[in-house]
């Protein structure tokens, strides 16, 4: 091997460790994670500031219209229940009892601010009929794939 | 009936597939003309055996015979003819058999075409494509069966997934997806034989980029076109989230682009020949990756996806195609020795070069990101995803460094060029960058990131126009009057030239149009009760009324909204929840008023009939209109670079 294509060789294999340093960084900071109400209480501290997909149902006779489009409401998995704040006009869909998906993240003012409320993204996830129990596992899978705005 | 039949000719492709690439293999290392005849046949009766099974498969779907499994799954009486026909690759049973008819078109057609030449490699590659061809028909004949039947037989079935009935690009874009996607075995297939062969000439060269170069035309068109109808129909405004859907069509398209170039490189100057068969077999196995991601659920959850016995199944087969894919590289790739070697690095072909790395770093982005999520939850469960300002950060620079070297790579002379060729060559092009990037500051572009592309592909544009045109403008030069030079020098020679940069303007315009169309989106949402107006950009929007329309398969609750701009009728819109019977949720269908500055765009997030009120997404972007017109652009490019003569 000469010279010259040893030096190719180390400045690829330098240039690909930098890349992945790089990438790995990246993918890190902007993570999203896919969490019930539980999860959101077991992560602590860790939930102020990152983003968060909290999956669980609307508790009935919880939501409050505010101003405008801005919305009260909580979101439980039956053993914890998430105060959430979200202001966007809701989903049609969008009732007390139905299982909802927010994202965004938790506030140090202890409620959850929504940018954004879906309720079912796709076919393979059926809402459960009122009043039913969520499974927020598999609501919040439903929503993986659509776009993190 | 029906079911027995169309199980036997699939147990028959199977048989046929198995022992084709088998014939294929030993007539490879034999080298016998009666073998290659032989295989050939079994790749024709292959060919056929698909094709009436598919044939099959439609009679039961248009007869409504609900005897047959795929059919109970999907089929419907309620729903129109046409929705029954490409109910064919609406559910994954029928898109994989859908999947065998296509392999079986490119298999049969590409032997037809090469059927007296290339004797050499010509074996060895219906061999590798049989191979394929015998695992899609186990698929089909086994875990991913259309064919089973049921008792009782019912009298009538649920109809296919809504979001295929909703709107006609559900409906074009899983023909294109499966054509750019089948294709790729294609040219895998030559790969794999050259390097069986053990030799690459120059005259293998043209098949193999052919080959290549069609599955790449479709699977552009079927990236673009799942743009368009994320954004006709998800109802967010945006056409490209990065989901690991979309990437999955990404990622073959981006490794095969390289190869594309790479090809070239190596047809000038007889270098990158291990190179481009690397990045060819590479497309191929991206296909397999991006099937198995997206047709096994495996991103509902890396646990759910052993439910379906078709996830493990493609994920042997990914395995045995890379190993396969490493062996013949491992044991071969010395043999396709250099014939020439590169001369400078600032030159049309050292360009070429830096091409080809941004786009396998650009693949290698993408593929972390979209795998990453899947391996922290089978390592520990937990779930998550890659958010987008990961892929924003990653994909934006690559990208435009990408778009500069679009402008200087075609500027820069081949060989050893002197250096004041290189810096005329260099130079005038910044006038077009210059020009487009003011242009943009004074319409108000802000955004650095925006006034760079502009900048970058104002050059680009200018480079392309005139390398696009020399041919003509040379021969007009020679005393040529403009039609003869048009005919002579455009289309009859030089054809693929021409095509090349028919793309490359195409190409510009995407991503002039992705740059300014995702950083100057302007969006409001507003609650209106009928009568009410709201205002966006220079358009008012006034909310007229909401109705209720019942169609056999359907309901739709419609909101019709007038749009005025300073006092002048501008269009009515009418975005519309449409309500199917196997849905709980409406689908939104937006409206979008479409010009070629910009669209305004219309979604209803909810609507009451009773109290006449709307909660309406209004969106404004510019230029989103020349994202779908540049489609039409590199797709022609496309053609017209494929039937070129060398």
């Amino acid at each position: 091997m000469n010279r010259s294509r040893l030096f190719l060789i180390i400045a690829i294999a330098v240039a690909a460790i930098g890349f992945t340093i790089i990438a790995a960084s990246g993918i890190n900071k902007n993570l999203v994670y896919y969490w019930t109400p539980s999860d959101l209480h077991k992560a602590g501290d860790k939930a102020y500031g990152a983003t968060i997909r909290l999956g669980g149902q609307v508790l009935p006779g919880s939501v409050h219209h505010q101003s405008g489009s801005a919305l009260d409401f909580d979101v439980t998995d039956k053993h914890q229940t998430v105060h959430v704040k979200s202001t966007g006009i809701p989903p049609q869909m969008f009732r007390e009892g139905i299982g909802v998906v927010v994202e965004g993240t938790m506030t140090r003012e202890g409620f959850f601010q929504s940018e954004r409320l879906m309720v079912s993204h796709n076919n393979e996830y059926r809402s459960p009929k009122d009043g039913q129990a969520v499974d927020a596992k598999k609501l919040i899978e439903s929503t993986k794939g659509v776009d993190v705005k | 009936m029906t079911a027995t039949l169309g199980n036997f000719l699939i147990l028959a492709a199977l048989l046929v597939a198995t022992a084709g690439s088998m014939v294929g293999f030993a007539a490879g290392c034999s080298g016998t003309p009666e073998g290659l005849k032989w295989a050939q046949r079994f790749a024709y009766a292959f060919a056929a055996l698909m094709a009436l099974a598919t044939i099959v498969m439609e009679a039961a779907l248009l007869s409504h015979d609900f005897s047959v499994k795929y059919v109970s799954q999907v089929g419907s009486r309620a729903v129109p003819a046409w929705v029954t026909f490409v109910s064919l690759w609406s559910s994954l049973e029928g898109s994989i058999l859908f999947w065998g008819f296509i392999l079986g078109l490119y298999i049969a057609g590409t032997t037809w075409v090469n059927r007296n030449q290339h004797v050499d490699y010509m074996p060895y590659a219906i061999g590798v494509w049989l191979g394929c061809a015998a695992f899609f028909s186990f698929l089909i004949a086994g875990p991913a069966n259309p064919f089973g039947s049921v008792s009782p037989v019912p009298l009538d079935g649920p109809g296919p997934n809504p979001l295929l009935q909703n709107h006609f690009l559900m409906i074009i874009h899983p023909p294109f997806l499966y054509l750019g996607y089948v294709g790729m075995t294609i040219p895998f297939g030559f790969a794999s034989a050259a390097l069986l062969r053990g030799r690459l000439g120059l005259g293998f060269l043209r098949p193999l980029r052919a080959s290549l170069l069609l599955p790449w035309i479709f699977l552009t068109v079927a990236i673009m076109l799942g743009g368009w109808w994320a954004y006709e129909v998800l109802g967010w405004g945006g056409y490209w989230a990065l989901d690991p859907v979309e990437n999955a069509t990404l990622l073959p398209w981006l490794t095969a682009t390289a190869a594309l170039h790479s090809a070239i490189v190596m047809e000038r100057r007889g270098v990158l020949k291990g190179w481009t068969v690397t990045l060819v077999q590479a497309s191929f196995l991206l296909t397999i990756l991006g099937t198995f991601m997206t047709r096994s659920g495996v991103f509902n959850s890396v646990h759910s996806f052993t439910q379906s016995s078709i996830g493990p199944t493609i994920l042997v087969f990914l395995a045995v195609a890379i190993l396969f894919s490493v062996i013949t590289l491992a044991m071969r790739i010395e043999s396709l020795e250099a014939e020439g070697k590169l001369e400078s690095a600032v030159s049309r072909e050292g360009t070429f070069l830096i091409n080809n790395l941004l786009f396998v770093l650009l693949t290698f982005t993408v593929l972390i990101g979209t795998v990453f999520p899947l391996i922290v939850e089978a390592v520990n469960g937990r779930q998550m995803s890659v958010g987008r300002p990961y892929f924003d950060a990653m994909v934006v620079p690559i990208g435009t460094a990408l778009l500069f070297l679009l402008g200087v790579g075609p500027a820069l002379p081949w060989g050893r060029p002197r250096r004041d060729e290189v810096k005329r060559a260099l130079l005038f092009p910044l006038i077009g960058g210059i020009v487009l990037a003011g242009i943009g500051r004074a319409l108000g572009v802000t955004n650095v990131w925006t006034l760079i592309t502009l900048l970058f592909g104002g050059y680009a544009a200018w480079v392309t126009m005139a390398e696009m045109w020399l041919p003509l403008v040379q021969r007009m030069r020679r005393g040529d009057s403009f039609g003869t030079a048009l005919v002579q020098g455009q289309l009859r020679r030089g054809r693929r030239r021409f095509g090349s940069y028919v793309v490359h303007a195409g190409m510009v315009v995407v991503i002039i149009a992705i740059a300014v169309s995702s950083t100057m989106r302007t969006s409001h949402e507003a609650r209106l009760s009928r009568g009410q107006s709201a205002k966006i950009g220079s358009y008012d929007v006034t909310f007229i009324g909401a109705e209720t329309l019942a169609e056999p398969h359907r309901q739709s609750t419609v909101a019709h909204f007038r749009v005025m701009s300073n006092g002048k009728f501008i269009a009515n819109l009418a975005p519309r929840m449409n309500q199917y019977q196997m849905m709980r949720e409406p689908i939104g269908t937006p409206d979008v008023h479409s010009t070629l500055t910009g669209d305004l765009y219309l979604s209803i997030m909810n609507v009451d009939v009773g109290t006449q009120n709307a909660g309406v997404l209004m969106i404004t972007t510019p230029m989103v209109a020349w994202i779908w017109i540049s489609v039409i652009l590199m797709g022609l490019g496309g053609l017209v670079a494929l039937i070129s003569r060398p």
